[in-house]
C-alpha cells in the first residue's frame, strides 16, 4: 500500500519535480552564456588575426551563423548523447575535461565538506550544552573569526606558516614533482597535498554549521518536549542526542544543503591558490580563457550537482521530520 | 497531623522550600517557603491562579526547575530521601519510576520528530532490562491501560497524526510506564477541549485505582478537583495559604483567597476566570506587596495585614491558614 511509505512516496514525487527543472537550467544557461557579451569567433579571429572572410568562415564552422534556437535544439540533441561539444582551448572533449578535473574536486570538497559539516554539528551541540560558558563564548568568537576569514587570505595564511615558515607540508598540486612510489607512499602523499586546502575550506564551512547548530541547539533545549525527556529519567547526553539532536539537525540540514551549493564558489577560490588541478582552477582557467563550450559545460554539470544536493537535502529533511513526508 | 513525624503512609514530604529566579528585573520568589505532603494512594490538589508558583514547585520536586532558579532552602523528602542531597544520576533513577510527571500541554510536551510508541518505550528501556519487543508489548499494555482505542496504530504514529486528547493518553501512558507512586499532573487538562477534560479526569482516578499510585494534581481550577482529591492546598504568590481535606475546604473556607475561588466557581457562569471574579490582579512578582502577600485584593485587609505576614495557623485536624483574621 503506498500510502505506508509517505517518505518513498514523497522522494519519488521530489525527483520527478526536479526533472522539468533539468531542462529549464540547461535552457536558462545556454542563453545566459550567448547574451553575454564576447563573441568567441571574434575573439579567436583576433588570436589568429584572420580576415573577416576567415572570420565569417568561423562562425560557419561552429555554426554561430545558424538563428539561437537553432543552435540551442543542435545542444540539445548532442546532450543526450552525451557530447558537451569540443574546447579548442584544451584541444579535447569538454566531458572529458570534465571528467579529468571532477575526481580531484571531490577529493578535496567531499573531504572538507563532510568532516566540517561533522565537527560543526559535534562542536555546536557541545557548545550548547555549556552554553554562556567562558568555553562557548571563546568557540563563539573563534567561529565568527572563522566565519569572516576570507577563504584565500586564510589560505595564504597557511601556506606562509605551515609550509614556507615549518615546510611542514607542501603549498602547491596534488602531488609532489619529484616521483613516489604508488602505494602507500602514493596515498600518503596525496594526503599531505590535500591537507592545507582540505582545512582552508573546512574552515568557513565548519564555523558557519558550528553556529548554525549551537543557535538551534539552544532554542531546541527550551522546548517543552525536552522537559518531557528529562522527566523520563534520560541521562543529560541522551537529551542532547537523541531528542534536542534531531529536533535542531532540520534547518541545520537546510544550511548545510544551501551551502553545498557554494562549493564550487569556494573550490574556485581554494583550487587558485593552492594550484588544486580540480573543477575550481577549470572554472577559474575556462573563464579568462573564454572557453564557451567549456564554460558551458562546467556550467551544466554544476548546475545538475547543486539539484542533485538540493535533492538529497529535502529527501534527508523529510527522514528527519516526518511531518514533511506525511502532508 | 502533618507534623507526624512516624507517617508510614507518607511518601512526599516538602518543608520550607525555596525556589527563588533571576530575572533581568529581579528576584522571583516563585516558591516561598512552601511546605505539603502526599501519603501513598493519595490524591492531593495543589490549587492557584496562574502565575502562583505551582508549576515551579512540582518543577523543583523533580529537579527540573529552570537554570535561572536557585533553591535557597527546603527539604524534599521522597520515602525519607531527600531528593535535593542526591547526585543527577540517582535523581535521573528516580525519575519516571518513583516520580512520573504529565505536563499541560500535549501539543508541545511530545518530541514531533519520534513516533508516539518509542516515545514510551524510551521510559521502559532506560529503567527496565527488557528487550525492545518486551518494551513495546508493555507499551502497548499501556496504551491500553489509558484508554487508547487502536494502540497499534497510535504506536507508529508521530505527534502530529494524533489528537489532542490522544496525545494527553499517551503523555499519561508514558508516566505510568513504570508504575511511579507518585504522579504529578500539571494542569493536564487545561489545554483539552472540555469533553476530554473530564474524561482525562475520569483516567487520572480511574489509573489511581488500578496502579495504587498518589496523585498530585496541580490546576488553577478549583472546580476541578473536588470530585478527585483528598486533600487541597491553596497556593498563593508562592506561599501555602490554606490546606484542608476536600470537604471541609468546600464546605467552610477560611482564607478569604480560598472563598473568592470557591465563589468563582460557584458562579453561575462557570467559565468565568478566577482572576476575574477576585477583586485585583495577581501581584508583580518581583516586586511582592508587603505583609500577607494578599491584602490589596482582601476584602477584609486588617492594618496588621499590611505590615506583617500571617503566620501559618494549625487549626487542628490537619487544617492551616495563614490569615491574621484567625490569630
Ligand atoms: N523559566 C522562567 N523564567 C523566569 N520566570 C519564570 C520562569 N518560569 C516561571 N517563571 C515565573 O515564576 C512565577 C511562577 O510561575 P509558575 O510556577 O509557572 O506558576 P503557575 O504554574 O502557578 O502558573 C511566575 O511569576 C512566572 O512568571
Ligand atoms: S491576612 Fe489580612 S489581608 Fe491577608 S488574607 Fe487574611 S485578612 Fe486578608
Ligand atoms: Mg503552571
Amino acid at each position: 500500500m503506498a500510502g505506508d511509505y509517505p517518505l518513498l512516496r514523497y522522494s519519488v514525487r521530489r525527483i520527478l519535480q526536479a526533472v522539468p527543472l533539468v531542462f529549464w537550467v540547461i535552457i536558462i544557461n545556454f542563453t545566459i552564456i550567448h547574451l553575454a557579451p564576447g563573441d568567441p569567433a571574434i575573439y579567436l579571429a583576433s588570436v589568429t588575426e584572420a580576415t573577416p572572410e576567415a572570420y565569417a568562415e568561423l562562425r560557419k564552422e561552429f555554426g554561430l551563423d545558424k538563428p539561437l534556437y537553432v543552435q540551442m535544439g543542435i545542444y540539445l540533441w548532442k546532450l543526450l548523447h552525451l557530447d558537451l561539444g569540443y574546447s579548442t582551448w584544451h584541444n579535447s572533449p569538454v566531458l572529458g575535461v570534465i571528467i579529468d578535473r571532477l575526481p580531484a574536486t571531490m577529493l578535496l570538497m567531499a573531504t572538507a565538506f563532510s568532516i566540517a559539516s561533522l565537527m560543526g554539528v559535534v562542536l555546536g551541540v557541545i557548545a550548547s550544552r555549556y552554553s554562556y560558558s567562558v568555553g562557548d563564548h571563546l568557540a563563539t568568537l573563534a567561529s565568527l573569526a572563522g566565519y569572516s576569514m576570507p577563504i584565500f587570505w586564510l589560505g595564504q595564511l597557511l601556506i606562509l606558516f605551515f609550509a614556507l615558515y615549518l615546510d611542514w607540508l607542501p603549498s602547491q598540486g596534488m602531488y609532489s614533482m619529484r616521483g613516489v612510489e604508488p602505494g602507500w607512499p602514493a596515498v600518503l602523499d596525496v594526503l599531505k597535498h590535500l591537507l592545507l586546502p582540505a582545512i582552508t575550506y573546512a574552515t568557513y564551512h565548519m564555523t558557519l554549521v558550528f553556529r548554525i547548530t549551537r543557535g538551534k541547539m539552544q532554542e531546541t533545549l527550551a522546548q517543552d518536549f525536552i522537559l518531557t525527556a528529562k522527566s523520563k529519567g534520560l541521562n543529560e547526553r541522551r537529551v542532547l542526542y537523541r531528542h534536542a539532536l534531531r529536533n535542531a539537525l532540520l534547518p541545520v540540514v537546510t544550511v548545510i544543503g544551501i551551502n553545498f551549493a557554494y562549493v564550487m564558489a569556494g573550490s574556485v577560490f581554494t583550487e587558485t591558490v593552492f594550484g588544486w588541478p580540480g573543477m575550481g582552477r577549470l572554472i577559474f582557467e575556462s573563464i579568462t580563457a573564454r572557453d564557451y563550450p567549456m564554460i558551458l559545460g562546467i556550467f551544466l554539470v554544476v548546475s545538475m550537482m547543486i539539484m542533485l544536493a538540493n535533492l538529497i537535502t529535502d529527501i534527508l529533511y523529510a527522514l528527519i521530520d516526518p511531518r514533511v513526508a506525511y502532508n | 497531623m502533618n507534623a507526624n513525624a512516624e507517617n508510614r503512609n507518607g511518601l512526599l514530604r516538602v518543608s520550607d522550600l525555596r525556589t527563588y529566579l533571576d530575572v533581568p528585573s529581579g528576584v522571583i520568589k516563585a516558591v516561598d517557603g512552601v511546605s505539603l505532603e502526599v501519603n501513598r494512594k493519595e490524591a492531593v490538589a495543589l490549587v492557584g491562579e496562574s502565575g502562583s508558583g505551582k508549576s515551579m514547585t512540582a518543577l523543583t520536586i523533580i529537579r527540573l526547575q529552570p537554570v535561572v532558579a536557585r533553591i535557597l532552602s527546603g527539604e524534599i523528602l521522597l520515602n525519607d530521601v531527600d531528593l535535593l542531597t542526591l547526585d543527577t544520576a540517582s535523581m535521573c533513577d528516580l525519575r519516571g519510576t518513583e516520580i512520573a510527571m504529565v505536563f499541560q500541554d500535549p501539543m508541545t510536551y511530545l518530541n514531533p520528530v519520534m513516533r508516539a510508541g518509542a516515545q514510551v518505550a524510551e521510559v521502559v528501556l532506560e529503567h527496565q532490562e527488557v528487550s525492545k519487543g518486551e518494551a513495546r508489548s508493555q507499551v502497548l499494555d499501556a496504551f491500553e491501560r489509558v484508554g487508547i482505542p487502536s494502540p497499534q496504530r497510535v504506536y507508529d504514529s508521530y505527534p502530529h497524526q494524533l489528537s489532542g486528547g490522544m496525545r494527553q493518553r499517551v503523555l499519561i501512558a508514558m508516566a505510568i510506564s513504570c508504575r511511579p507512586s507518585l504522579l504529578i499532573a500539571d494542569e493536564p487538562t487545561t489545554a483539552l477541549d472540555v469533553t476530554i477534560q473530564a474524561q482525562i479526569m475520569d483516567l487520572l482516578a480511574h489509573l489511581r485505582e488500578e496502579l495504587q499510585n498518589a496523585l498530585f494534581l496541580i490546576t488553577h481550577d478549583i472546580g476541578l478537583v473536588a470530585e478527585h482529591c483528598d486533600r487541597i492546598y491553596i497556593m498563593y504568590a508562592g506561599q501555602i495559604v490554606e490546606h484542608a481535606d476536600t470537604f471541609t475546604l468546600f464546605a467552610e473556607p477560611k482564607h478569604p483567597y480560598t472563598e473568592g475561588l470557591l465563589r468563582s466557581t460557584l458562579s453561575p457562569d462557570k467559565r468565568v476566570e478566577v482572576f476575574e471574579t477576585i477583586e485585583g490582579q495577581v501581584p508583580n512578582p518581583t516586586d511582592m506587596p508587603s505583609g500577607c502577600r494578599f491584602h490589596p485584593r482582601c476584602p477584609h485587609v486588617k492594618d496588621v495585614c499590611r505590615e506583617e505576614s500571617p503566620p501559618s495557623l494549625d487549626l487542628g485536624e490537619g487544617r492551616m491558614v495563614a490569615c491574621w483574621l484567625y490569630e
